[in-house]
Protein backbone atom coordinates (compact mmCIF):
# COMPACT_ATOMS: atom_id res chain seq x y z
CA UNK A 1 0.00 0.00 0.00
CA UNK A 2 2.73 2.16 0.03
CA UNK A 3 2.96 3.44 -3.28
CA UNK A 4 -0.67 3.83 -3.33
CA UNK A 5 -0.42 6.39 -0.61
CA UNK A 6 2.22 8.31 -2.35
CA UNK A 7 -0.77 8.93 -4.63
CA UNK A 8 -2.44 10.87 -2.68
CA UNK A 9 0.56 13.73 -3.20
CA UNK A 10 -0.20 13.72 -6.87
CA UNK A 11 -3.87 13.86 -6.20
CA UNK A 12 -3.49 16.60 -4.01
CA UNK A 13 -1.27 18.36 -6.31
CA UNK A 14 -2.50 20.42 -9.15
CA UNK A 15 0.55 21.13 -10.78
CA UNK A 16 2.36 17.83 -10.29
CA UNK A 17 -0.69 15.82 -11.34
CA UNK A 18 -0.39 18.20 -14.69
CA UNK A 19 3.22 17.51 -14.98
CA UNK A 20 3.10 13.70 -14.62
CA UNK A 21 -0.39 13.24 -16.56
CA UNK A 22 1.39 15.11 -19.67
CA UNK A 23 4.60 12.59 -19.10
CA UNK A 24 2.59 9.25 -19.28
CA UNK A 25 0.49 10.86 -23.08
CA UNK A 26 4.24 11.86 -24.18
CA UNK A 27 5.28 8.32 -23.15
CA UNK A 28 1.87 6.89 -24.90
CA UNK A 29 2.52 8.87 -28.12
CA UNK A 30 6.30 8.29 -28.52
CA UNK A 31 5.35 4.40 -29.04
CA UNK A 32 3.07 4.80 -31.00
CA UNK A 33 4.27 7.28 -33.33
CA UNK A 34 7.92 7.23 -33.02
CA UNK A 35 8.63 3.83 -34.55
CA UNK A 36 6.82 4.73 -37.32
CA UNK A 37 9.83 6.99 -38.55
CA UNK A 38 12.21 3.83 -38.48
CA UNK A 39 10.75 0.44 -38.67
CA UNK A 40 11.17 -0.83 -41.68
CA UNK A 41 8.12 -2.41 -42.61
CA UNK A 42 6.34 1.39 -42.27
CA UNK A 43 8.44 2.60 -45.29
CA UNK A 44 7.66 1.62 -48.64
CA UNK A 45 9.95 3.08 -51.09
CA UNK A 46 8.35 2.87 -54.58
CA UNK A 47 10.26 3.75 -58.04
CA UNK A 48 8.18 6.20 -60.53
CA UNK A 49 7.51 9.48 -57.59
CA UNK A 50 9.07 12.69 -58.83
CA UNK A 51 7.96 16.09 -57.25
CA UNK A 52 5.05 18.52 -58.98
CA UNK A 53 5.57 20.27 -61.50
CA UNK A 54 4.90 23.79 -61.05
CA UNK A 55 1.52 23.68 -63.54
CA UNK A 56 0.24 20.64 -61.46
CA UNK A 57 1.92 22.40 -57.94
CA UNK A 58 -0.53 25.25 -58.98
CA UNK A 59 -3.50 22.97 -59.63
CA UNK A 60 -3.41 21.49 -56.61
CA UNK A 61 -3.29 24.63 -54.44
CA UNK A 62 -6.68 25.48 -56.69
CA UNK A 63 -7.80 21.86 -55.43
CA UNK A 64 -6.85 22.82 -51.94
CA UNK A 65 -8.51 26.27 -52.15
CA UNK A 66 -11.63 25.52 -53.94
CA UNK A 67 -12.07 22.64 -51.10
CA UNK A 68 -12.48 19.75 -53.09
CA UNK A 69 -10.84 17.40 -50.34
CA UNK A 70 -14.07 18.20 -48.69
CA UNK A 71 -16.43 15.58 -51.00
CA UNK A 72 -13.62 13.58 -52.82
CA UNK A 73 -10.95 11.22 -51.26
CA UNK A 74 -7.21 10.68 -52.43
CA UNK A 75 -7.02 7.39 -50.69
CA UNK A 76 -8.00 4.15 -52.45
CA UNK A 77 -7.76 1.45 -48.86
CA UNK A 78 -7.36 -2.05 -49.45
CA UNK A 79 -10.49 -3.42 -49.81
CA UNK A 80 -11.46 -5.86 -53.20
CA UNK A 81 -14.51 -3.12 -54.00
CA UNK A 82 -12.22 0.15 -53.86
CA UNK A 83 -9.82 -2.01 -55.89
CA UNK A 84 -12.12 -2.50 -58.65
CA UNK A 85 -13.48 0.33 -58.84
CA UNK A 86 -10.71 3.05 -58.87
CA UNK A 87 -7.69 1.08 -59.14
CA UNK A 88 -4.30 -0.39 -57.12
CA UNK A 89 -4.99 0.98 -53.34
CA UNK A 90 -2.96 3.96 -52.29
CA UNK A 91 0.46 3.73 -51.44
CA UNK A 92 1.83 5.85 -48.36
CA UNK A 93 4.87 6.60 -50.83
CA UNK A 94 2.55 8.12 -53.15
CA UNK A 95 1.48 10.99 -50.59
CA UNK A 96 5.07 11.67 -50.10
CA UNK A 97 5.12 15.06 -51.95
CA UNK A 98 1.91 15.81 -50.60
CA UNK A 99 1.88 18.93 -48.08
CA UNK A 100 -0.85 18.51 -46.53
CA UNK A 101 -1.56 15.44 -47.82
CA UNK A 102 -5.09 15.20 -49.72
CA UNK A 103 -6.61 11.92 -48.56
CA UNK A 104 -9.46 13.25 -47.14
CA UNK A 105 -12.33 11.64 -45.11
CA UNK A 106 -15.60 11.93 -47.18
CA UNK A 107 -17.06 10.75 -50.38
CA UNK A 108 -19.32 13.12 -52.05
CA UNK A 109 -18.12 12.38 -55.15
CA UNK A 110 -15.88 9.30 -56.37
CA UNK A 111 -12.19 9.09 -55.02
CA UNK A 112 -9.68 10.45 -57.43
CA UNK A 113 -6.25 8.72 -56.09
CA UNK A 114 -6.10 7.68 -59.86
CA UNK A 115 -7.96 9.72 -61.42
CA UNK A 116 -5.21 10.75 -64.38
CA UNK A 117 -5.51 9.58 -67.63
CA UNK A 118 -8.90 8.17 -66.51
CA UNK A 119 -10.88 10.70 -69.08
CA UNK A 120 -9.81 13.60 -71.93
CA UNK A 121 -9.07 17.15 -70.72
CA UNK A 122 -12.45 18.00 -73.14
CA UNK A 123 -14.14 16.11 -70.72
CA UNK A 124 -12.74 17.78 -67.29
CA UNK A 125 -12.96 20.80 -68.95
CA UNK A 126 -16.78 20.43 -69.87
CA UNK A 127 -17.24 18.69 -66.22
CA UNK A 128 -15.63 21.54 -64.81
CA UNK A 129 -18.04 24.19 -66.44
CA UNK A 130 -21.01 22.08 -65.59
CA UNK A 131 -20.77 18.38 -64.18
CA UNK A 132 -24.77 17.83 -64.70
CA UNK A 133 -23.94 18.22 -68.15
CA UNK A 134 -22.38 14.96 -68.65
CA UNK A 135 -23.05 13.29 -65.72
CA UNK A 136 -26.48 14.36 -64.79
CA UNK A 137 -27.03 12.88 -61.56
CA UNK A 138 -23.95 14.74 -59.86
CA UNK A 139 -24.30 17.20 -57.32
CA UNK A 140 -21.14 18.50 -57.58
CA UNK A 141 -20.82 22.61 -58.26
CA UNK A 142 -20.20 24.65 -61.50
CA UNK A 143 -16.54 25.40 -61.97
CA UNK A 144 -16.38 27.44 -64.90
CA UNK A 145 -15.33 30.48 -63.28
CA UNK A 146 -11.44 28.72 -63.41
CA UNK A 147 -11.11 28.79 -67.33
CA UNK A 148 -11.60 32.48 -67.02
CA UNK A 149 -8.81 32.99 -64.24
CA UNK A 150 -5.71 33.04 -66.01
CA UNK A 151 -2.52 33.15 -63.95
CA UNK A 152 0.96 33.29 -64.61
CA UNK A 153 2.81 31.36 -62.20
CA UNK A 154 4.70 34.41 -60.51
CA UNK A 155 4.64 32.88 -56.91
CA UNK A 156 4.67 29.15 -57.33
CA UNK A 157 9.03 29.35 -57.51
CA UNK A 158 8.10 30.56 -53.53
CA UNK A 159 5.95 27.79 -53.02
CA UNK A 160 8.35 25.60 -54.74
CA UNK A 161 11.10 26.97 -52.17
CA UNK A 162 9.06 26.67 -49.02
CA UNK A 163 8.67 23.11 -49.73
CA UNK A 164 12.00 22.31 -50.81
CA UNK A 165 12.45 23.45 -47.34
CA UNK A 166 11.02 21.06 -45.51
CA UNK A 167 12.22 17.88 -47.48
CA UNK A 168 10.83 17.86 -51.18
CA UNK A 169 13.33 17.68 -53.14
CA UNK A 170 13.19 20.69 -55.50
CA UNK A 171 16.74 21.87 -57.14
CA UNK A 172 17.15 25.03 -56.95
CA UNK A 173 17.47 24.78 -61.08
CA UNK A 174 13.54 23.95 -61.04
CA UNK A 175 12.55 26.92 -58.16
CA UNK A 176 14.77 28.91 -60.43
CA UNK A 177 12.95 27.27 -64.24
CA UNK A 178 9.73 27.42 -62.24
CA UNK A 179 7.53 29.96 -63.99
CA UNK A 180 9.47 28.58 -67.69
CA UNK A 181 8.26 25.28 -66.93
CA UNK A 182 4.80 26.58 -65.23
CA UNK A 183 3.93 28.09 -68.70
CA UNK A 184 5.63 25.50 -71.14
CA UNK A 185 3.90 22.55 -69.49
CA UNK A 186 0.45 24.32 -70.86
CA UNK A 187 1.63 25.08 -74.13
CA UNK A 188 3.00 21.92 -76.75
CA UNK A 189 4.12 24.57 -79.15
CA UNK A 190 6.48 25.62 -76.62
CA UNK A 191 10.03 24.83 -76.03
CA UNK A 192 9.23 22.17 -72.81
CA UNK A 193 12.29 19.85 -73.10
CA UNK A 194 13.69 21.46 -70.18
CA UNK A 195 10.54 20.29 -67.85
CA UNK A 196 10.89 16.92 -69.08
CA UNK A 197 14.57 16.56 -68.25
CA UNK A 198 13.83 18.22 -64.94
CA UNK A 199 10.78 16.36 -64.03
CA UNK A 200 11.20 13.23 -66.45
CA UNK A 201 9.07 12.23 -70.04
CA UNK A 202 5.87 11.32 -68.57
CA UNK A 203 5.14 14.73 -67.54
CA UNK A 204 2.15 15.58 -69.43
CA UNK A 205 2.56 19.10 -71.95
CA UNK A 206 -1.06 19.91 -73.18
CA UNK A 207 -2.88 22.99 -73.68
CA UNK A 208 -5.62 21.39 -70.94
CA UNK A 209 -8.45 23.26 -71.32
CA UNK A 210 -7.99 23.93 -74.93
CA UNK A 211 -7.63 27.96 -74.24
CA UNK A 212 -5.09 30.17 -75.37
CA UNK A 213 -3.14 31.43 -72.09
CA UNK A 214 -2.69 29.33 -68.86
CA UNK A 215 -5.73 29.29 -66.63
CA UNK A 216 -6.47 27.66 -63.27
CA UNK A 217 -8.77 24.82 -65.36
CA UNK A 218 -5.38 24.22 -67.26
CA UNK A 219 -3.53 23.92 -63.46
CA UNK A 220 -5.95 22.09 -62.06
CA UNK A 221 -6.65 19.48 -64.94
CA UNK A 222 -3.03 19.05 -65.08
CA UNK A 223 -2.80 18.15 -61.32
CA UNK A 224 -6.26 15.49 -62.37
CA UNK A 225 -4.80 14.00 -65.25
CA UNK A 226 -1.39 13.35 -63.66
CA UNK A 227 -3.26 11.49 -60.07
CA UNK A 228 -1.93 8.24 -59.39
CA UNK A 229 -0.09 7.82 -62.60
CA UNK A 230 3.34 8.00 -61.30
CA UNK A 231 3.78 4.59 -59.96
CA UNK A 232 3.52 1.71 -62.50
CA UNK A 233 2.44 -1.16 -60.97
CA UNK A 234 2.82 -3.53 -63.80
CA UNK A 235 6.00 -3.30 -62.91
CA UNK A 236 5.98 -3.19 -58.96
CA UNK A 237 4.44 -5.53 -56.34
CA UNK A 238 3.79 -3.91 -52.81
CA UNK A 239 4.82 -5.97 -50.43
CA UNK A 240 1.99 -8.00 -48.64
CA UNK A 241 3.55 -7.35 -44.98
CA UNK A 242 3.50 -3.81 -44.70
CA UNK B 1 -21.11 18.34 13.43
CA UNK B 2 -20.90 14.77 15.04
CA UNK B 3 -17.96 12.67 13.80
CA UNK B 4 -19.36 9.55 14.87
CA UNK B 5 -19.10 6.96 12.75
CA UNK B 6 -22.69 5.35 10.78
CA UNK B 7 -21.48 2.16 10.52
CA UNK B 8 -23.50 -0.78 11.66
CA UNK B 9 -22.49 -4.02 12.78
CA UNK B 10 -22.32 -6.81 9.29
CA UNK B 11 -21.12 -3.55 7.06
CA UNK B 12 -18.76 -4.34 5.13
CA UNK B 13 -14.55 -2.39 5.73
CA UNK B 14 -14.37 0.89 4.28
CA UNK B 15 -11.98 2.45 2.16
CA UNK B 16 -10.68 4.37 4.57
CA UNK B 17 -11.60 7.49 2.06
CA UNK B 18 -13.48 10.18 4.07
CA UNK B 19 -15.17 13.20 2.94
CA UNK B 20 -16.68 15.65 5.23
CA UNK B 21 -17.94 12.61 7.22
CA UNK B 22 -19.38 10.31 4.41
CA UNK B 23 -17.47 7.29 3.93
CA UNK B 24 -17.22 4.61 1.39
CA UNK B 25 -17.63 0.80 1.30
CA UNK B 26 -14.87 -1.38 0.70
CA UNK B 27 -16.98 -3.70 -1.15
CA UNK B 28 -15.62 -6.38 -3.55
CA UNK B 29 -16.26 -6.30 -7.64
CA UNK B 30 -18.71 -8.60 -8.92
CA UNK B 31 -17.30 -11.67 -9.80
CA UNK B 32 -18.76 -11.73 -13.20
CA UNK B 33 -17.33 -8.24 -13.68
CA UNK B 34 -13.72 -9.17 -12.68
CA UNK B 35 -13.23 -12.54 -14.72
CA UNK B 36 -14.77 -10.57 -18.17
CA UNK B 37 -11.98 -8.01 -17.03
CA UNK B 38 -9.00 -10.49 -16.71
CA UNK B 39 -10.51 -12.11 -20.04
CA UNK B 40 -10.05 -9.06 -21.71
CA UNK B 41 -6.46 -8.20 -20.65
CA UNK B 42 -5.04 -12.23 -21.56
CA UNK B 43 -7.39 -11.23 -25.19
CA UNK B 44 -5.49 -8.48 -25.44
CA UNK B 45 -2.31 -10.24 -24.42
CA UNK B 46 -2.88 -13.25 -27.02
CA UNK B 47 -4.04 -10.37 -30.00
CA UNK B 48 -0.80 -8.56 -30.13
CA UNK B 49 0.78 -12.13 -30.51
CA UNK B 50 -1.37 -13.42 -33.49
CA UNK B 51 -1.52 -10.07 -34.99
CA UNK B 52 0.93 -7.28 -36.14
CA UNK B 53 1.77 -5.39 -33.01
CA UNK B 54 4.81 -4.68 -31.68
CA UNK B 55 7.50 -2.26 -32.54
CA UNK B 56 11.10 -3.55 -32.19
CA UNK B 57 14.43 -1.94 -33.41
CA UNK B 58 13.36 -2.68 -37.39
CA UNK B 59 10.51 -3.75 -38.07
CA UNK B 60 7.12 -4.35 -35.56
CA UNK B 61 6.63 -8.32 -34.94
CA UNK B 62 4.22 -9.51 -38.04
CA UNK B 63 2.17 -11.77 -35.49
CA UNK B 64 2.01 -15.50 -35.63
CA UNK B 65 -1.14 -15.79 -37.84
CA UNK B 66 0.75 -13.97 -40.59
CA UNK B 67 -2.39 -11.57 -41.20
CA UNK B 68 -2.08 -8.07 -42.82
CA UNK B 69 -4.14 -6.18 -44.51
CA UNK B 70 -3.00 -5.82 -48.23
CA UNK B 71 -2.33 -10.01 -48.24
CA UNK B 72 -6.26 -10.09 -47.12
CA UNK B 73 -7.41 -7.75 -49.72
CA UNK B 74 -5.06 -9.63 -52.54
CA UNK B 75 -6.26 -13.15 -50.96
CA UNK B 76 -9.92 -11.71 -51.34
CA UNK B 77 -9.62 -10.21 -55.29
CA UNK B 78 -7.38 -13.81 -56.32
CA UNK B 79 -10.55 -15.71 -55.01
CA UNK B 80 -12.97 -13.93 -57.39
CA UNK B 81 -10.49 -14.20 -59.91
CA UNK B 82 -9.99 -17.51 -59.49
CA UNK B 83 -14.19 -18.10 -59.68
CA UNK B 84 -14.53 -16.34 -62.87
CA UNK B 85 -11.46 -18.32 -64.26
CA UNK B 86 -12.60 -21.05 -66.43
CA UNK B 87 -15.61 -18.21 -67.79
CA UNK B 88 -13.54 -15.49 -68.25
CA UNK B 89 -10.91 -18.14 -70.50
CA UNK B 90 -13.75 -18.97 -72.30
CA UNK B 91 -14.74 -15.37 -72.83
CA UNK B 92 -11.43 -14.48 -74.07
CA UNK B 93 -11.27 -18.11 -76.31
CA UNK B 94 -14.49 -17.29 -77.93
CA UNK B 95 -14.69 -15.30 -81.30
CA UNK B 96 -16.41 -12.24 -80.45
CA UNK B 97 -19.27 -12.60 -82.78
CA UNK B 98 -20.16 -16.35 -81.29
CA UNK B 99 -20.39 -14.62 -77.75
CA UNK B 100 -24.50 -13.61 -78.63
CA UNK B 101 -25.45 -17.57 -79.53
CA UNK B 102 -23.85 -19.09 -76.28
CA UNK B 103 -26.66 -18.37 -73.96
CA UNK B 104 -24.74 -18.73 -70.59
CA UNK B 105 -21.72 -16.66 -71.95
CA UNK B 106 -23.79 -13.88 -73.10
CA UNK B 107 -25.52 -13.72 -69.83
CA UNK B 108 -21.72 -13.80 -68.01
CA UNK B 109 -20.68 -11.10 -70.54
CA UNK B 110 -23.30 -8.97 -70.42
CA UNK B 111 -24.14 -8.46 -66.90
CA UNK B 112 -19.98 -8.56 -66.21
CA UNK B 113 -20.03 -5.52 -69.08
CA UNK B 114 -22.46 -3.70 -67.46
CA UNK B 115 -20.92 -3.49 -63.94
CA UNK B 116 -17.76 -2.76 -66.66
CA UNK B 117 -19.57 0.34 -67.65
CA UNK B 118 -20.99 1.38 -64.99
CA UNK B 119 -17.25 1.96 -63.41
CA UNK B 120 -15.29 3.16 -66.10
CA UNK B 121 -17.64 4.48 -69.37
CA UNK B 122 -21.14 6.06 -68.07
CA UNK B 123 -19.59 9.43 -66.63
CA UNK B 124 -18.81 10.57 -70.27
CA UNK B 125 -21.36 8.08 -72.01
CA UNK B 126 -23.90 8.25 -69.34
CA UNK B 127 -25.29 5.53 -66.96
CA UNK B 128 -27.78 4.50 -69.24
CA UNK B 129 -25.26 5.00 -72.08
CA UNK B 130 -27.47 7.46 -73.83
CA UNK B 131 -24.13 9.96 -73.97
CA UNK B 132 -24.19 13.77 -73.24
CA UNK B 133 -22.99 16.63 -75.98
CA UNK B 134 -19.94 15.46 -77.36
CA UNK B 135 -20.03 12.11 -75.99
CA UNK B 136 -21.75 9.06 -78.10
CA UNK B 137 -25.13 7.67 -77.59
CA UNK B 138 -24.55 4.27 -77.50
CA UNK B 139 -28.08 2.90 -77.86
CA UNK B 140 -28.80 4.27 -81.69
CA UNK B 141 -27.83 2.49 -84.25
CA UNK B 142 -25.68 5.67 -85.54
CA UNK B 143 -21.95 4.74 -85.27
CA UNK B 144 -18.37 7.08 -86.15
CA UNK B 145 -16.07 3.95 -86.16
CA UNK B 146 -18.49 0.79 -86.64
CA UNK B 147 -20.90 -0.90 -84.61
CA UNK B 148 -20.27 -4.63 -85.30
CA UNK B 149 -18.36 -6.14 -81.35
CA UNK B 150 -15.48 -6.43 -82.84
CA UNK B 151 -15.34 -2.58 -83.90
CA UNK B 152 -16.70 -2.02 -80.90
CA UNK B 153 -14.01 -3.85 -79.11
CA UNK B 154 -11.48 -2.12 -80.81
CA UNK B 155 -12.34 1.61 -80.02
CA UNK B 156 -12.86 0.36 -76.45
CA UNK B 157 -9.13 -1.14 -76.22
CA UNK B 158 -7.44 1.58 -77.94
CA UNK B 159 -9.14 4.29 -77.85
CA UNK B 160 -9.85 7.59 -79.81
CA UNK B 161 -7.07 10.08 -80.53
CA UNK B 162 -4.81 9.38 -77.13
CA UNK B 163 -1.46 8.82 -76.52
CA UNK B 164 -1.82 6.05 -74.52
CA UNK B 165 -2.05 3.54 -77.48
CA UNK B 166 -0.19 3.22 -80.67
CA UNK B 167 -3.58 1.86 -82.36
CA UNK B 168 -5.94 4.31 -81.01
CA UNK B 169 -8.25 5.28 -83.70
CA UNK B 170 -7.24 8.31 -85.53
CA UNK B 171 -8.52 11.47 -87.62
CA UNK B 172 -8.38 14.67 -87.64
CA UNK B 173 -10.90 17.26 -89.06
CA UNK B 174 -8.94 20.33 -90.10
CA UNK B 175 -10.71 23.64 -88.34
CA UNK B 176 -11.28 25.33 -91.85
CA UNK B 177 -12.06 28.57 -89.44
CA UNK B 178 -9.30 28.67 -87.17
CA UNK B 179 -6.43 27.92 -89.68
CA UNK B 180 -8.39 30.07 -92.18
CA UNK B 181 -9.11 27.53 -94.83
CA UNK B 182 -12.51 28.93 -95.53
CA UNK B 183 -14.12 31.96 -95.71
CA UNK B 184 -16.21 33.34 -93.46
CA UNK B 185 -18.63 32.96 -96.23
CA UNK B 186 -18.13 29.96 -97.61
CA UNK B 187 -18.35 28.27 -93.76
CA UNK B 188 -22.40 30.04 -93.88
CA UNK B 189 -22.54 28.42 -97.29
CA UNK B 190 -21.65 24.93 -96.23
CA UNK B 191 -23.35 25.01 -92.71
CA UNK B 192 -26.60 25.71 -94.77
CA UNK B 193 -25.64 22.58 -96.98
CA UNK B 194 -25.07 20.40 -94.36
CA UNK B 195 -28.15 21.55 -92.71
CA UNK B 196 -30.41 20.92 -95.85
CA UNK B 197 -29.10 17.82 -95.66
CA UNK B 198 -31.78 16.24 -92.86
CA UNK B 199 -33.55 19.09 -92.21
CA UNK B 200 -34.15 22.54 -93.01
CA UNK B 201 -31.33 25.38 -94.23
CA UNK B 202 -31.26 28.21 -91.74
CA UNK B 203 -30.72 30.04 -95.38
CA UNK B 204 -32.17 28.10 -98.20
CA UNK B 205 -30.66 30.11 -100.82
CA UNK B 206 -27.08 29.69 -99.27
CA UNK B 207 -27.24 25.72 -99.85
CA UNK B 208 -26.39 25.51 -103.58
CA UNK B 209 -22.65 27.32 -103.38
CA UNK B 210 -22.64 25.41 -100.07
CA UNK B 211 -22.72 22.15 -102.03
CA UNK B 212 -19.94 22.98 -104.13
CA UNK B 213 -17.82 24.26 -101.01
CA UNK B 214 -18.69 20.77 -99.64
CA UNK B 215 -17.98 18.91 -102.39
CA UNK B 216 -14.81 20.25 -102.64
CA UNK B 217 -13.64 20.24 -98.87
CA UNK B 218 -15.89 17.79 -96.96
CA UNK B 219 -16.85 15.25 -99.72
CA UNK B 220 -13.39 12.96 -99.12
CA UNK B 221 -14.03 12.06 -95.48
CA UNK B 222 -18.15 12.54 -95.23
CA UNK B 223 -18.61 11.40 -98.72
CA UNK B 224 -20.59 13.18 -101.58
CA UNK B 225 -24.03 12.56 -100.13
CA UNK B 226 -22.43 13.24 -96.45
CA UNK B 227 -23.39 9.92 -95.07
CA UNK B 228 -20.01 9.91 -93.72
CA UNK B 229 -16.92 7.16 -93.31
CA UNK B 230 -16.26 4.95 -91.19
CA UNK B 231 -13.22 3.83 -91.44
CA UNK B 232 -11.96 7.96 -91.02
CA UNK B 233 -14.57 8.39 -87.84
CA UNK B 234 -16.05 11.11 -90.29
CA UNK B 235 -19.95 11.03 -88.53
CA UNK B 236 -23.13 10.69 -90.92
CA UNK B 237 -23.86 14.08 -91.50
CA UNK B 238 -27.44 13.18 -93.41
CA UNK B 239 -29.34 11.26 -90.22
CA UNK B 240 -30.46 13.91 -88.17
CA UNK B 241 -28.52 12.29 -85.34
CA UNK B 242 -25.67 15.22 -83.82
CA UNK B 243 -22.84 13.99 -81.74
CA UNK B 244 -22.08 18.25 -80.73
CA UNK B 245 -25.57 19.69 -82.36
CA UNK B 246 -27.22 20.46 -85.83
CA UNK B 247 -28.02 23.98 -85.35
CA UNK B 248 -26.73 26.67 -87.27
CA UNK B 249 -23.96 27.87 -84.44
CA UNK B 250 -22.66 24.81 -83.43
CA UNK B 251 -21.79 23.66 -86.75
CA UNK B 252 -20.38 26.60 -87.79
CA UNK B 253 -18.48 26.12 -84.64
CA UNK B 254 -17.50 22.79 -85.57
CA UNK B 255 -16.65 23.71 -89.23
CA UNK B 256 -14.43 26.72 -88.01
CA UNK B 257 -12.32 25.46 -85.03
CA UNK B 258 -13.22 21.52 -85.89
CA UNK B 259 -13.77 19.02 -82.88
CA UNK B 260 -10.95 16.59 -81.54
CA UNK B 261 -13.50 13.69 -78.89
CA UNK B 262 -10.47 11.76 -77.09
CA UNK B 263 -11.81 8.15 -75.88
CA UNK B 264 -8.49 6.76 -73.29
CA UNK B 265 -7.60 3.76 -74.72
CA UNK B 266 -8.66 0.83 -71.84
CA UNK B 267 -6.71 -2.00 -72.56
CA UNK B 268 -3.90 -0.54 -69.87
CA UNK B 269 -6.57 -0.54 -67.16
CA UNK B 270 -8.76 -3.71 -67.71
CA UNK B 271 -8.27 -6.91 -68.92
CA UNK B 272 -9.11 -8.37 -72.47
CA UNK B 273 -12.16 -10.41 -70.64
CA UNK B 274 -13.34 -7.27 -69.61
CA UNK B 275 -13.15 -4.84 -72.46
CA UNK B 276 -15.38 -7.90 -74.72
CA UNK B 277 -17.44 -7.92 -71.66
CA UNK B 278 -18.11 -4.31 -71.97
CA UNK B 279 -18.14 -4.51 -75.87
CA UNK B 280 -20.55 -7.34 -75.78
CA UNK B 281 -22.80 -5.15 -73.32
CA UNK B 282 -22.35 -2.51 -75.73
CA UNK B 283 -23.17 -4.31 -78.75
CA UNK B 284 -26.46 -5.65 -77.41
CA UNK B 285 -27.75 -2.13 -76.20
CA UNK B 286 -29.89 -1.46 -78.92
CA UNK B 287 -27.58 -0.54 -81.95
CA UNK B 288 -25.28 -3.88 -82.52
CA UNK B 289 -24.75 -4.57 -86.03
Amino acid sequence: MAILDKHKILETNATLLLICSFLVVTIGGLVQIAPLFYLENTIEEVEGMRPYTPLELAGREVYIREGCYVCHSQMIRPMRDEVERYGHYSLAAESMYDRPFQWGSKRTGPDLARVGGRYSDEWHVDHLRDPQAVVPESVMPKYGFLEEKKIDGKYIGEIMATNALLGTPYSDEMVEQAQRDFRAQADPDSDYDGLLERYGEKVNVRNFDGQPGVSEADALIAYLQMLGTLVDFSTFTPDASR
Amino acid sequence: MSKKSQKFEGDPNTTGHEWDGIEEFDNPMPRWWLWTFYATIIWGVLYTIAYPAWPLVNSATAGILGWSTRGDVAAEITAVEEANAPINAKLEATELTAIAADPELNSYAVSAGDAVFKTWCAQCHGSGAAGAKGYPNLLDDDWLWGGSVEDIHATVAHGIRNEDSDDARYSEMPAFGRDELLEREEISQVVNFVMSLSGEAQDASQVEAGSVVFAENCASCHADDGTGDRSQGAPNLADAIWLYGGDYATLTETVSNSRYGVMPAWNTRLTEAQIRAVSAYVHQLGGGE
